[in-house]
């Protein structure tokens, strides 16, 4: 369902506020992706990125602000039905996977297809066998979760989400949770997605790949985005002395250990 | 498989009580001076009223927990509902009928409901070890409610999640994501539950039902020699032990699989 008006942005947050109790987690935050175009959003943990991915697919409401994904006002949303309808197009890919542990690998591609999209079963599982072949997993469709490694799993969730067709799909820390080594396999299958076309928009601690990948960076601390801007300037000339510390403190420190990267075919496009 | 290395290791002390109590048993059963001829001829004689008595014992447990069953898991879905008003009397359910004796209310049961009941003209009667049965199956119902209650609440929000983003709706993630793990969890303490009901159909006997242990009851009297009323008591604890054993048995190896999934 393309917008009659392409330059709009196909997610556009405006003075988005939310707080959990007393505690305020996002206190005014604006934000903007264009259709086709690769996000990331870093920051020190507790800065309330995960809890502004949820608020975009309508898990959390928040307390002002606007949200709209394409022509959806989410922050208006109040029935089942127009909630269902926004998450059938914008994926979800969550740090700790939450597969479904009772079904196998094939089952968990198919279930929302059939259930949700009304898709026939035979198609559905065509088209589940495609994604698993994409995440170089077709000879675990009949496996469960359980059997799996963490970087399997993640991709499993990420060929989960891609099975509803969906226009964008949000990445909440991802690769958190994983084995360094099983890091990249993830890695790779993001970045296929981005090459493709697809929009992302990706919370995570990767800074390198985030650098290589994104089209934007956001920074955020304390629940504000800090400064945003390309990569290439979020990352070798930071505006704020706050992003400047940030990334001398996760940067710096933890460079040398860091796990070498799966190498840069071009620059961010 | 270093699990399952684990998991034989973990299970090799667990397999002793059992055997012990039954080497116990026997050991007493000996001391107490092996019976002779003619506590035994009696016993023989019995048994066939012993048997029948501990099939009504067995009738009634399945009755029992299959009626307890059906209504806890409608007061389980009730107690799900959205709906406050739906909510409340399926709570009260719960808490009245899970902290009452079962005694008493075998008892309430037992006098309280008419011995026939009028249907389109015709007396039907309504016995006593029916009444029972209803006996049980109330405290059952609760107790099913809150383990499917319990089983609900034990599947991680990080699931519901999921599929709320994958466009799932309530009813929807209820049916396919949530129930069909429940179902896995539940059965332990249900086959628990189902242990310590048949145990509980032994308080029949106390409103006249002629159950295992009343006949026992009658038959100590009657035969009226010491030797034969011990052999006899022991005889209906071993039956009961012999039955619920095997089951909380298999409900610990249930247990031990599924800690693992």
């Amino acid at each position: 369902m393309p917008s009659a008006d392409l330059s709009a942005p196909l997610i556009a947050l405006r003075d988005v506020h939310l707080s959990f109790a007393d505690t305020p987690v996002l206190r005014g935050i604006d934000l903007d992706v264009q259709r086709g175009q690769a996000v990331s959003i870093i920051g020190p943990s507790g800065s309330g990125k995960s809890t502004l991915l949820r608020c975009i697919t309508g898990l959390l409401r928040p307390q002002r602000g606007q949200i709209r994904v394409d022509d959806t006002a989410v922050h208006a949303l109040h029935s089942d039905a127009e909630f269902i309808a926004l998450r059938k197009r914008v994926g979800f890919v969550f740090q700790q996977y939450n597969l479904f542990p009772h079904l196998s690998v094939l089952e968990n591609l198919t279930i929302a297809p059939c259930k949700v999209l009304g898709r026939e079963r035979r198609e559905a599982q065509d088209e589940a066998l495609r994604l698993l072949g994409k995440v170089c997993l077709e000879h675990k469709a009949r496996a469960y979760p359980g059997e799996l490694s963490g970087g399997q799993q993640q991709r499993v969730a990420i060929a989960r989400a891609l099975a509803m067709r969906p226009e964008l799909i949000l990445f909440d820390e991802v690769t958190s949770a994983l084995d360094p080594e099983t890091v990249g396999e993830v890695l790779r299958v993001i970045r296929e997605l981005i090459e493709e076309g697809m929009t992302c928009v990706l919370v995570t601690h990767e800074m390198r790949f985030a650098e290589e990948i994104s089209d934007a960076v956001y920074f955020t601390e304390h629940g504000v985005i800090v400064e945003h801007g390309s990569p290439r300037q979020l990352f070798n000339e930071p505006r704020s002395p706050r992003t400047r510390a940030f990334l001398q403190h996760t940067l710096g420190r933890g460079e040398q250990d860091r796990r070498p990267f799966v190498p840069a075919v071009a620059a961010a496009r | 498989m270093a699990t399952e290395l684990s998991l034989t290791r973990r299970c090799a002390p667990g397999r002793h009580p059992g055997k012990v109590l039954a080497l116990a048993t026997l050991l007493v059963w000996l001391a107490a001076g092996a019976p002779p001829r003619e506590v035994f001829a009696p016993l023989l004689e019995w048994s066939p009223a012993l048997a029948k008595g501990f099939a009504l014992n067995i009738l009634i447990s399945l009755l029992a927990i299959g009626l307890g069953t059906l209504l806890g898991l409608a007061i389980g879905a009730l107690n799900l509902s959205p709906l406050r008003l739906l909510r409340l009397p399926g709570r009260l359910w719960v808490q009245v009928f899970r902290n009452a004796p079962w005694l008493v209310l075998i008892y309430f049961t037992t006098y309280v409901f008419p011995f026939e009941i009028r249907v389109a003209g015709h007396y039907l009667p309504f016995p006593d070890w029916l009444k029972v049965t209803l006996g049980l199956a109330l405290p059952a119902s609760a107790n099913v409610a809150e383990v499917f209650r319990g089983a609900v609440a034990s599947i991680p929000g990080t699931q519901w999640e999921a599929a709320r983003s994958l466009g799932f709706s309530r009813g929807q993630i209820l049916r396919t994501i949530i129930l069909p793990q429940c179902c896995k969890r539940m059965l332990p303490p249900w086959m628990n539950l189902y242990a310590v009901i048949t145990m509980g159909t032994a308080l029949s006997s106390l409103v006249g039902v002629h159950d295992l242990l009343d006949t026992a009851q009658i038959a100590s009297n009657t035969v009226n020699r010491v030797g034969f009323t011990v052999l006899i008591y022991f005889s209906v604890l071993a039956l009961f032990f012999a039955y619920c054993y095997p089951i909380s048995r298999f409900t610990r190896y249930l247990e031990r699989r599924y800690a693992f999934r």
